[in-house]
């Protein structure tokens, strides 16, 4: 049984965040409620206050302009998954989202919630933060941009202040020869390891590299070691194993129920390196 | 005046539950699940695991499964709700339910309704699905009876009976 709570229905994003900063500890930013009510059920967290942002309207809007895709922090992952925006522009994203949990969290998750909660087994998250995607927080008048790599500092803990509300994500579009994949391993809903990277290709030779590992460790992290040894390669075999296993042995990760660190070390490697093979050779198809 | 004092207000809700206009005052706290198994007496959707994963829970909201074991009451307000119970039409059992009954779809029972609602929103979409789209699309509802075969083998039939019945309408 949950204990009580109020519900607020803020209509724009300055009243909630006001909201937020009247209530202070007491109150929580209630979305599609697939982390948080679970969590509150428990008894591991309770909020007297709820304010439910779905009241506010136009955050769940998807849309491509002047190079940026935007999604707004209301879209639910069967929203993103289903939209010919997305198809488009972030393919990638689209077919991640059709991964998450289940059908009944799709349909009631939100993009936004996902990344807020800070979660650390989550797939978009990996995916954004090797996109280059920036968050869009407000708080009253305020708005400011982070970076989805800058935006994640450990275990459910983000750069958010309480009384910010996270709005929309921005993804810059990749341009031509830029090749994206993920590839993860799951037993059941959450990942015990997931990898994204993103390709640059041009004639032949990787000039951006981005290869982000997530679940595993407290944040989805950027491996730089990783990504050092595959700028100004060819996107050969023999190059992006050892990036994968540099991946491997880099990546930050933490003993759980999950696995063991050897484990988990080892699947990052296999992870890294279905990703890296993919994201060449989509590079590849882009380029040409 | 202190707002952070006063207890959380009771809300009035209006909903379609089964085709039926509800009226409720419900607190901000009720779970779906417990709205309808204990107010309206609606016992078809069943708690199971409580924490969304296992979907023995399953509606539809506004044609949408949900899990009601972590849905609020309050977000089925001015909504359609659908439980199991209300997808026979008139005592007519649906395609669904007649399929997982010859296909023995059925042990203990109690993700059935799940099930059944979650392929209700699967053949919406996709009028005749391979068993591989039935699959991908139960792949959140938990049988810990049958395998799973036959209940893939029902929805599967199901989906053939009801695009050749829209085909010959």
């Amino acid at each position: 049984m949950l204990r009580p709570f109020e519900i607020h229905e803020p209509a724009t994003v300055t009243a909630a965040s006001r909201l937020l900063a009247y209530y202070g500890d007491e109150a929580a930013v209630y979305a599609g409620g697939t982390e948080l009510l679970p969590v509150m059920k428990e008894g591991l967290a309770h909020y007297p206050h709820l304010v439910n942002i779905k009241t506010i309207a136009g955050l769940e809007s998807i849309a491509f302009h002047q190079g940026i895709l935007r999604i707004g922090a209301l879209a639910t992952h069967r929203q993103i998954e289903r939209s010919p925006v997305v198809r488009e522009r972030l393919p990638l994203l689209g077919q991640v989202a059709c991964g998450v949990a289940n059908l009944r969290v799709r349909i009631a998750g939100t993009l936004g919630g996902n990344l807020c909660f800070a979660e650390p087994h989550s797939d978009p998250a990996a995916v954004l933060v090797a996109s280059g995607a920036t968050l869009v927080l407000a708080r009253d008048a305020e708005e400011r941009r982070v970076s989805a790599e800058a935006f994640f500092t450990g275990i459910l803990q983000t750069v958010r202040l309480p009384d910010e509300i996270l709005t929309g994500v921005e993804v810059p579009d990749p341009g031509p020869g830029v090749g994206a994949a993920y590839h993860r391993f799951a037993l059941h809903e959450r990942p015990i390891a997931g990898v994204a990277a993103v390709l640059a290709v041009h004639e032949g030779i990787i000039t951006r590299a981005c290869l982000v590992v997530g679940s595993v460790g407290p944040i989805p992290a950027r491996i730089a070691e990783a990504e050092a040894g595959l700028i100004g390669q060819a996107p050969a075999g023999s190059v992006l194993s050892a990036a994968a296993e540099a991946a491997g042995r880099h990546a930050d990760v933490l003993e759980d129920l999950y696995g063991s660190v050897d484990y988990k070390r080892h699947i990052v490697a296999v992870m890294a390196r279905r990703a890296l093979k993919e994201a060449a050779a989509r590079g590849h198809v882009e380029a040409t | 005046m202190d707002e952070r004092s006063e207890a959380p207000a009771r809300r009035r809700i209006a909903l379609v539950v089964n085709g039926n206009p509800v009226e409720a005052e419900i607190e901000p706290r009720e779970l779906l699940l417990d709205f309808l198994r204990h107010r309206l007496g609606l016992m078809g959707a069943k708690r199971s695991c409580d924490v969304q994963v296992c979907g023995s829970c399953t509606v539809l909201l506004d044609g949408e499964p949900v899990s009601a074991c972590c849905t609020l009451a309050y977000e089925a307000r001015d909504r359609q709700v659908l439980t199991i119970e209300g997808l026979a039409d008139a005592g007519r059992l649906h395609v669904l339910q007649e399929a997982f009954i010859e296909h023995a779809a059925v042990q203990c029972g109690f993700c059935t309704s799940g099930m059944i609602l979650t392929s209700l929103e699967l053949l919406r979409e996709v009028p005749a699905p391979v068993p591989e789209q039935v699959r991908s699309h139960l792949k959140g509802n938990l049988c810990r009876c049958t395998g799973y075969r036959r209940i893939i083998d029902a929805v599967v039939d199901a989906g053939r009976r009801l695009a050749a019945e829209g085909a010959s309408s």
